[in-house]
């Protein structure tokens, strides 16, 4: 009987063959920290653990991208505590503010390769799926154990396979596979699952990187894109890792990209989603084009080729927050970022911006935002009587 | 006695507790304590006390990775949270932080605001007129980690993950 790709991953970081249900002590090749949870897990790893050195200097990544700059005094002040202690530890993975968001990051520098075990300090660590890596998102406690002895715990997660079929008309992208899958399986539809997404060769590394993220929004504990098609083939592939017959999944989901409009997740929750046909008209305050969801380069370069030659409606704003410093001079480098200005938008400083609702573009009560990241619950952007739509960058009506 | 909350299927940990109370913001992680709900339900953080019981549907806890989340319901002290389904990093988080997490469907069967007992030992919730609902016992390493009070005191206590 074949394994899915989690079994294969976690059985070489367990060092035996693994399969789902099994509860197993892995080695982690990569631990990431970012600056929200941090100053959290320095403290866990000095008062709880008594741990003086992280497990290896090289395979711990911290990036300050959650409030980057710092707002206030007391983010200022846990930045501070944390590059400090990046200092002392010696870790030479080391992003400071403006390199971007961390998955985005880690992706470009070629950390994240396939076939590793990867833990982050952020739910939206399923991203290095992108790369036929396991991902995973932890809390406080368990990055500080992971950055301590560099071993996690995991239940071997069964796996939710997803088959796409044909091809995307344009303008529709993987942001709406992956909100139909929400819209198929629901909130909790791959709880403690890993998700599979087959069919998807063709898509460059950025498109993979939406699916995996949200496959976190389905209740994912990795989303996972077989390491074959041309967009991966610069990687290093081990010879242990691909798809295999055989493998059992949970549940498959068959999508017909052929079929598949735009769609759109309306709010307050991810799964409540419509083709974007179906939504009837809605006023728009803000346009929020960024995070690690759908802050690439491709989409900045897709809202620029809309907005090229046009201006905002009067009374909307555009902020564009580049989900990387070199997505930001890709931008620069090929105009896309000057149309974008000349069209009204404005420009942040690479990261998480407004995503968790901190600064660099909060919404006020019955503001309504168009948002293409990945999570519209109440509050999340500010106030709770904001309104949040998750949609691609291309997101329109198709002409009928 | 524990007063019994009630929520709904999908609360998520912003909802649990906004970006915007992160200690990280905070001057102090002890003002955490203020925030638990503090949009979702603003009556809750005043008047939860100690031991009391969160009911709540599917799919409690999704979201993000945020340990404060469940780290605020530590803070005021809850004593258990029971609901059919748990987000799997909440879960993870709740049971790190050694909060009992009982998965089980008691939304039909408890109302909120309801005064019960709970009986952490021999996993059972009595109501007012005497019943006894029993809930699914965790497994031993759940057991172990609660009452070693967390992962932490756990991996000093026995050296090892579980599993290992």
């Amino acid at each position: 009987m074949g394994l899915t790709l989690a079994e294969q991953i976690l059985s070489h970081a367990a060092r035996q063959t693994v399969r789902a249900g099994e509860v197993v002590t892995v080695q982690v090749d990569l631990a990431m920290m970012h600056d929200s949870l941090s100053p959290g897990i320095i403290k866990v790893l000095h008062d709880e653990l008594g741990a003086e050195r992280v497990w290896d200097c090289e395979r711990v990544a911290v990036v300050i991208d959650h409030v980057a700059p710092a707002s206030n005094v007391q983010t200022a002040g846990h930045q501070q505590t944390v590059r400090r202690w990046v200092h002392e530890q010696g870790i030479t993975h080391f992003f400071d503010v403006g390199r971007g968001i961390s998955h985005q990051v880690l992706v470009e520098e070629g950390l994240a390769q396939p076939g590793m075990v990867i833990t982050g300090s952020d739910s939206h660590s399923t991203a290095y799926g992108c790369v036929g890596a396991f991902g995973t998102g932890m809390g406080t406690t368990d990055i500080a154990l992971v950055v301590a002895t560099g071993k996690t715990w995991m239940r071997v997660p069964e796996t939710v396979l997803v088959r796409a079929h044909g091809r995307f008309y344009p303008g529709v992208s993987a942001k709406d596979l992956a909100l139909k899958v929400a819209r198929l399986i629901r909130a909790e539809g791959a709880t403690y699952a890993a998700v599979e997404w087959h069919g998807v060769d063709f898509l460059s590394i950025g498109d993979r990187m939406t699916l995996a993220t949200l496959s976190i929004e389905v209740g994912g504990k990795a989303g996972l894109i077989p390491p074959t098609g041309p967009a991966v083939e610069g990687l290093h592939l081990p010879n242990w890792l691909g798809v295999q017959e055989g493998a059992s999944y949970q549940q498959v989901v068959e999508v017909n990209l052929d079929m598949l409009e735009p769609q759109v997740s309306c709010p307050h929750h991810v799964d409540n989603v419509v083709d974007v046909s179906e939504l009837g008209r809605v006023a728009v305050d803000v346009v929020y084009l960024g995070t690690c969801t759908n802050g690439r380069y491709e989409d900045l370069a897709a809202a620029a080729r809309i907005l090229k030659g046009r201006k905002l409606a009067p009374g909307m704003r555009m902020i564009v927050v580049p989900a990387s410093s070199e997505v930001l001079q890709r931008a620069i480098a090929d105009g896309s970022l000057s149309i974008l200005l000349a069209a009204g938008a404005t420009i942040g400083t690479p990261g998480c911006g407004a995503c968790i609702g901190r600064h660099m573009g909060v919404l006020a009560p019955g503001e309504v935002c168009v948002f293409t990241g990945n999570r519209n619950f109440r509050g999340r952007m500010g106030s709770p009587d904001a309104a949040i739509y998750l949609a691609s960058p291309e997101v329109r009506r198709p002409p009928h | 006695m524990a007063r019994v909350w009630m929520f709904g299927n999908d609360v998520n940990t912003d909802q649990i507790v906004p970006g915007r109370y992160a200690p990280y913001m905070l001057k102090s992680e002890a003002e955490l304590a203020n925030y638990p709900f503090v949009e979702a339900r603003p009556d809750f953080a005043p008047n939860v006390q100690p031991g009391d019981v969160l009911v709540a549907g599917s799919n409690f806890g999704c979201g993000s990775s945020r340990e404060y989340a469940p780290l605020a319901l530590k803070m005021v002290q809850v004593g258990a949270i029971i609901a059919p389904l748990f987000a799997r990093i909440f879960f993870r988080n709740a049971l790190n932080l050694g909060i009992p997490c009982f998965t089980a469907d008691l939304t039909k069967t408890l109302h909120d605001g309801q005064q019960v007992e709970l009986d952490l030992e021999r996993c059972m919730i009595m109501t007012e007129d005497g019943t006894h609902l029993e809930l699914p016992p965790p497994s031993s390493f759940l057991r172990e980690v609660w009452a070693a009070g967390g992962i932490v005191p756990y991996y000093r206590t026995y050296g090892r993950f579980p599993g290992e």
